[in-house]
């Protein structure tokens, strides 16, 4: 297993030219690749002897939406309590914003060498799409059609592109941030129809803990590469 | 010419075997199977979406209810992502307990595993010895945390509490007698280590004894033998890990390659298969089986030795003791913001595996620094098996997806999550 600085010494050399950047945190290496050159990173990754991806672990989506916004004011006193939050109606930023609103993440596996890489291809808020990598990695299939499902991502070339948790007939898509927890409708079952019916929701979305984010003096020395503080 | 079409079958979702919620549309011609499509979903939760509103450490209570056959590995794997995050390590003590619930685990999963799959192939003793020794497990369960399944026992930095000095005993009841009740409780006379010391002595004989009903059974044998083969560069290109890919042939194990915890000073060996089949992934779990109690052993016998803290005393993440709290300002202060905000994850983000049961079961966490995560990934091990399904069950028979669909363990709470 060789260290991760040299594994990313030999992305930056192999693919050096279809991505942003790269960064290790945790000991973990991240590449941020750029989305229209997915299918050539794939495929030299899978295929080149040194690298040899052989397993695709995972795909998933990723929503920053709301990345970096605080609920609630940390750094000075406030005129009102607790309901701010409860209400939702006040969102500070505290840190800076994303490239773009999605992601697309894919973990990879070396069998082979024993390492691990995560790819991010940020994509665009209008029409967010990525090709299919279905063809390099077979265990794509299904994690895209999650990613589909949960965050609208589209997969161009996919050969099945249908719903995969949710209901059939499903609208929506329930996993981005500014879909509501509660959903938008609820179902019962209607005795005089004789039918299950569906209905907009009856209950009222809530806040019991707001989300805080402080400014922390034990991690300020830690250095991130992506949301800086604005 | 006549008009010859295929057959379309439902297969579930209240199929008994199906296990759970799986709505299979087959396509059949005669009982050839053409195409398998699963249709999942049915027992989403949202949990990823669940989490994103609470605080950390109330999420590991969903965790549990992922796989809920392996339990505590869930939680081992939620709970490393938010160390990993947060740069801390458990104490050794909490390591080793961690590593001994999760072998415990192992053999919980495996037995139901055993079990239904059994059931499944026709085979129905089985399935009333494995429940019977997964009974003893559930009790290790209850001692350690009060609940016999949704433990919520893992916490970041260590584990909520020491293992019990008393093991929880049978009360007399109208239904048994004095006698019965003795008999009962002979093993629950001392700790928690030792009633799991005598269960770990026991185990390898029980495993004997499945093994005796079912390796050499020329029924069991005729169906699984030659049925569902995954060839090793499949297996990988599918996805596949855990007993699914190492029955493949693939000597692949996140306890020795990528070891966490204690297990880089444990002993224990990968079993791994060699066709691929139905009846070496039943092998490959089997041997697991005695691979965690020899485990298990282990580490009952450094627990003995070594007392010392199960939880790190960083009060900015742990909450101090109830004592302390009453007693002290700083504490009580730290016991409230805890208790109501919950601590703060640094920025970034994080993949956690382990070698759960069934897989490699991920948790991949990023966060902005809250006290909530802003997106949690759980990488379920069963989502990437299912989906094979249709290559591994295509121009079988109908009676034999059963046995494939069983021999993938497969469970919902995880897949569907």
């Amino acid at each position: 297993m060789a260290s991760v600085e040299d594994l990313q010494q030999l992305i930056q050399a192999r693919i050096g030219e279809h991505i942003h950047d790269t960064h290790i945190q945790c000991g973990q290496l991240t590449v941020r690749i750029m989305p229209e050159h997915l299918k050539a990173i794939a495929t030299i990754l899978r295929d080149d002897p040194d690298l040899h991806f052989e397993e695709l672990i995972d795909v998933c989506g990723v929503d920053y939406q709301s990345y970096g916004m605080s609920e609630w004011v940390t750094d000075q006193a406030t005129g009102t309590g607790f309901e701010r939050a409860a209400n939702r109606k006040q969102e500070v930023r505290v840190l800076g914003a994303m490239p773009a609103r999605f992601a697309a993440v894919y973990h990879l596996l070396s069998v082979k060498h024993n390492h691990r890489v995560r790819l991010k291809a940020f994509l665009h808020e209008d029409f967010p799409a990525v090709d299919s990598v279905v063809e390099i990695w077979p265990a794509a299939n299904w994690f895209e059609r999650e990613a589909f499902d949960l965050y609208g991502i589209f997969f161009k070339g996919h050969p099945d592109l249908r719903r995969i948790l949710t209901d059939y007939g499903f609208i929506g898509h329930p996993f981005r941030k500014d879909f509501p927890l509660i959903g938008n409708v609820e179902m019962r079952y209607d005795a005089t129809q004789g039918r299950v019916v569906y209905e907009p929701v009856s209950i009222q979305p809530r806040t019991l803990v707001p989300r805080v984010i402080r400014e922390d003096s034990r991690y300020a020395e830690l250095n991130f590469p992506e949301g800086n503080k604005s | 010419m006549a008009d010859i079409r295929n057959y379309t079958l439902n297969f579930g979702p209240q199929h008994p075997a199906a296990h759970g919620v799986l709505r299979l549309v087959l396509e059949l011609e005669g009982e050839v199977i053409k195409r398998a499509d699963p249709h999942v979903g049915l027992l989403h939760r949202a949990t990823e979406k669940l989490a994103e509103s609470k605080p950390f450490n109330q999420s590991i209570g969903y965790m549990d209810r992922l796989d809920y056959v392996s339990m505590m590995c869930n939680e081992h794997g939620y709970v490393l992502a938010i160390e990993k995050l947060l740069g801390i390590a458990p104490p050794v003590r909490a390591q080793y307990i961690r590593v001994m619930f999760d072998e415990i685990t192992r053999i919980l999963n495996h037995l139901l595993w055993l079990g239904a799959h059994a059931l499944d192939i026709g085979a129905m003793t089985v399935f009333l010895y494995a429940f019977r020794e997964r009974e003893d497990l559930m009790d290790c369960y209850e001692a350690v945390s009060g609940a016999r399944m949704h433990a919520t026992y893992y916490r970041p930095g260590g584990v909520y509490r020491d293992l019990p000095i008393s093991m929880p005993q049978y009360q007399a009841s109208a239904w048994r007698s004095e006698a019965q009740i003795k008999k009962l409780n002979e093993n629950r006379q001392g700790s928690l280590l030792d009633f799991i010391e005598n269960f770990a002595q026991r185990f390898d004989g029980k495993v004997d004894e499945y093994e005796t009903l079912l390796t050499d059974n020329r029924i069991w044998k005729q169906r699984t033998v030659d049925i569902g083969v995954v060839s090793a560069e499949r297996a990988l290109a599918l996805g596949f890990t855990g007993p699914m890919l190492r029955g493949s042939g693939v000597a692949w194990d996140l306890r020795r390659k990528q070891p966490y915890e204690v297990y880089d000073q444990l002993e224990f060996d990968i079993p791994v298969g060699v066709n691929g089949d139905c009846y070496d992934r039943y092998l490959v779990r089997v041997a697991e089986m005695r691979q965690s109690n020899r485990i298990i052993k282990q580490c009952i016998d450094w627990l003995r030795k070594n007392p010392g803290p199960v939880m790190l005393q960083d009060h900015k993440i742990t909450p101090p003791t109830r004592e302390e709290m009453k007693d002290n300002m700083e504490s009580l202060i730290h016991h409230f913001k805890l208790f109501t905000e919950g601590y703060h994850v640094p920025i970034g983000e994080a993949y956690a595996a382990v070698e759960h049961p069934k897989g490699e079961f991920g948790v991949y966490l990023v966060s902005d620094g809250s006290n909530k995560p802003f997106r949690l990934k759980v990488r379920a091990p069963g989502f990437s098996h299912l989906a094979a399904l249709d290559e591994m069950s295509r121009g079988h028979l109908l009676a034999d997806v059963v046995a494939i669909l069983s021999s993938q363990d497969i469970v919902f709470g995880e897949i569907d999550r």
